[in-house]
């Protein structure tokens, strides 16, 4: 039988909403599939969609973005600026042949463990009901 | 590039070793590039853990070290410290969470194993790009300001101007002393509540170095720790402040009418009004909403009788801006608006009441003045049912905690109205009782060897028929149900933060919990400060507390702005974004993307060749990197997460 495809998921989590509610996931001792590695950032204004391309390029099938709820950003704005970056990402994503639901944005506050956990384990089943990403060789980094 | 990194891994006792398998980390972690040493301890924030981090910085000659342990809100700090003590920047030191983001998380050991190599891989990929960093000092202001002029913020405000430290308190309401004032007497001593707080009202209003600023609100607030702009909204009072004396002649003829917020409806109030006769400024303020002049210009008397002629109706509302370098939020409480509530008749009947009401029956200087009467006819009642968990602990359609002052303040009530009608009946439903605090227990035996009745059961229902308040329970003890028919109801309904502090919370950016309370920054060890450095919490606001639980937050938050007040300078975190003068086109566009005003454009002379280049004003920069993700030409880069280094950090939690 062929290994079950194990989708692989960056993440990036802004340090005061996100990332908080993933420690307090843990410190609940909630559970949720590994797949994703947590890249923690001030906010998630610093996104750049170059990183999102990116993780794309080196083999990610996924890509996960955490912010604080809009209204709540510790940087004041700094969630707007991704809200408003995500679909112009989307659009190239399109562009370059990969399913623009590759790609998803959360608001995760602090207090929010059990929303993180639901989030992952869901975008985590998605992805894997996708399959893998494939880019054409051309776009993948060559390293 | 050639660093000589060190990847230190805690077991967390069994808290990481449990799931995550140490030595296949280890074995491959040893073998990525830049890595010189690896080691593992049994609880690296230990002593000798931290011994052995220091020893192997030192003996391994270490460039960066990354230790692989719980979250880097706990201990990324100590760990920062230990390699500094032994001369390693402190920036050269990362943290892989792989105990709330990866063993707590995954049962099952393999993926656990896997997941940690790839968040330790992350993180050495991030130390082989870091460079040394020196905080910026910057100058504190040691100047403080208190939001909220309950009973928690007035003690903040007394205990930081007492250290000598001025005070700005913020008071929405006219007068300060919230929701203290209204009480009668207090658990478990039964002391009068305005005869204990009204001396620490005064106290706050004549202390030199404490300013009051009451009707007035936050409107916005700038800066960072130790150096904060607040906006102050003060509302127009109509009247000048500074002329009035408090005489009182105005409040005499005032011909408008309106239900007392003070005695919670149950007493009219004028237009021009003070919110009782103990109001700390004894100052008063016109509403405009329902002052014959504003509504029809025909009417004038206050400003006729004025014998100072303080009147001003033409008065508006105004902003001052004080520098602070501390805020200390004590917004408090309100009580949970049972209107919609199950069928609780709340705003059907008169005599369901809340315990705020019934505080103000009871209170020598209430509607009653003191004396036991039903709202509805004014007949003392002789039997009183008092419903606890009103809107607590109700996950369904209430709140789902406990309010933990009610079932003393309900024995209290229960005990105060025996004192006053012998021959009533005291009627108490209750879930659990819980007298958790000194005396209380003592306090609750006294309740019920006073001849109050306790009813372990919910309530259901509670509705008006002819001259009675019907309640209809159950007795979980006996199974039965039970069918009361009383004079009136007192519930204790669940304690919710004010409905200002949402406002507040999303001035400040502070942040708040499901039920909006505001957050501490650490449930035990940090549980006066916030994750945002400068702000301390006192008092209700921040979860249900008793006057004495919120008095000693109150002062534990004064200790800690005193704490910061004490030092000279602070540092400010260095991983700001700076500018590459070279690729820099001089668009602007991080000038307006950057929320705090920390980015400027100037004509600079770079290479012997005049241009437009972004000069960073460093101490104002607060690290979000919104700039960097702006730039069109890459000349943003953020200290330590320079875009190069995420490309690489990417890749690293993707191998494997």
């Amino acid at each position: 039988m062929a290994d079950k495809f194990e989708p692989r998921i960056t993440g990036f989590v802004c340090k005061w909403c996100t990332s908080a509610g993933a420690d307090l996931a843990g410190t609940s001792r909630k559970t949720y599939p590994p797949n994703m590695t947590p890249i923690m950032f001030f906010c998630s204004g610093r996104v750049d969609p170059q990183h999102i391309l990116h993780a794309f390029r080196s083999g990610a099938d996924g890509v996960f973005i955490g912010g604080c709820h809009p209204g709540d950003c510790h940087y004041q704005e700094g969630n707007y600026k991704t809200m408003k970056r995500i679909p112009m990402v989307k659009k190239l994503m399109r562009d370059m042949g990969i399913e623009e639901d590759r790609l998803r944005l959360e608001w995760v506050s602090a207090s929010e463990g059990d929303k993180f956990t639901k989030v992952i384990t869901q975008f985590v089943e998605q992805i894997r009901g996708m399959g893998p990403l494939k880019l054409p060789a051309k776009q993948r980094k060559v390293s | 590039m050639n660093k000589r990194i060190g990847v230190v891994v805690c077991h967390c006792g069994i808290n990481i070793a449990g799931v995550v398998k140490i030595p296949e980390v280890l074995e491959t972690i040893k073998t990525l590039p830049g890595v010189a040493a690896v080691r593992d301890h049994m609880y690296c924030c230990s002593d000798p853990g931290q011994n052995m981090i220091k020893d192997l910085t030192k003996s391994e000659k270490l460039d960066a070290v990354v230790v692989a342990c719980c979250s880097p809100t706990l201990h990324e700090s100590t760990f920062r410290k230990a390699v500094k003590s032994v001369g390693l920047n402190p920036y050269l030191c990362e943290i892989a969470n792989i105990r709330e983001q990866c063993s707590w998380v995954t049962p099952d050991r393999d993926e656990a194993t896997k997941k940690a190599i790839r968040i330790i891989r992350t993180q050495v990929a991030r130390a082989r790009w870091d460079q040394p960093l020196e905080p910026i000092d910057v100058p504190v202001t040691r100047r403080a300001m208190v939001v909220g002029g309950g009973v928690a913020g007035i003690q903040a405000a007394l205990d930081i101007a007492n250290a000598g430290y001025e005070v700005v308190l913020v008071e929405k309401d006219p007068s300060i002393g919230g929701h203290m004032a209204q009480l009668s007497e207090t658990f478990p001593t039964l002391d009068c509540s305005q005869c204990i707080l009204t001396p620490k009202m005064v106290e706050a209003y004549q202390h030199p170095k404490i300013k009051l600023l009451t009707y007035s609100e936050v409107a916005d607030v700038s800066g960072y720790v130790g150096n904060f702009k607040v906006k102050v909204r003060r509302k127009p009072a109509y009247i000048d402040w500074d002329v009035c004396n408090g005489c009182g002649q105005c409040l005499v003829k005032c011909p408008g009418r309106k239900e007392s917020e003070f005695d919670r409806g149950m007493s009219k109030r004028k237009a021009v009004y003070r919110p009782f006769p103990q109001a700390v400024p004894n100052r008063p303020v016109i509403d405009a909403s329902i002052c014959v002049h504003f509504k029809t210009g025909r009417c004038s008397i206050c400003a006729d009788v004025c014998p100072l002629k303080a009147i001003r109706y033409d008065q508006k509302e105004s902003f001052v801006e004080e520098s602070v370098g501390a805020i200390v939020i004590a917004t408090g409480f309100e009580l949970y608006d049972l209107k919609d509530y199950s069928s609780f008749g709340v705003g059907k009947t008169q005599d369901v009441i809340d315990g705020l009401q019934f505080e103000r029956i009871l209170s020598a200087s209430g509607p009653t003045s003191g004396e036991v009467k039903r709202p509805s006819d004014g007949k003392v009642p002789k039997r009183v049912v008092f419903v606890q968990c009103a809107g607590s602990r109700d996950v369904e359609n209430g709140k789902p905690y406990c309010s933990k002052i009610c079932c003393m303040y309900t024995a209290k009530h229960a005990m105060l109205y025996k004192h006053r009608v012998h021959d009533g009946d005291a009627i108490v439903f209750y879930i659990d009782v819980r007298t958790g605090g000194k005396g209380f227990e003592e306090f609750y035996k006294r309740a019920t060897d006073e001849g109050v009745l306790y009813v372990r059961g919910k309530v259901s229902k509670i509705y008006r028929q002819g001259d009675k308040v019907v309640v209809w329970g159950a007795d979980t003890l006996t199974g039965q149900k039970v069918q009361v028919e009383a004079d009136m109801v007192v519930l204790a309904n669940a304690m919710t933060p004010t409905p200002e502090s949402a406002e507040l919370a999303g001035v400040l950016k502070a942040q708040r919990d499901e039920h909006g309370f505001f957050n501490e920054a650490h449930p035990k060890l940090r549980p006066v400060e916030t994750l945002t450095a400068g702000y301390f919490l006192a008092g209700a606001g921040q979860g249900p507390k008793d006057i004495p639980e919120a008095v000693a937050q109150a002062s534990g938050a004064a200790c800690k702005v005193i704490g910061l007040f004490s030092n000279k300078t602070l540092s400010h975190d260095p991983p700001i974004a700076g500018i590459d003068e070279d690729a820099c086109s001089g668009c602007g566009v991080c000038v307006d993307v950057c929320p705090y005003g920390a980015r400027e454009l100037v004509e600079k002379d770079v290479k012997g060749k005049m241009k437009k280049v972004i000069k960073v004003n460093e101490v104002l920069c607060e690290c979000c990197g919104a700039c960097s993700s702006a730039c069109p030409v890459a000349a943003c880069e953020q200290r330590n997460l320079k875009d190069e280094q995420i490309q690489e950090m990417v890749e690293a939690g993707l191998e494997g």
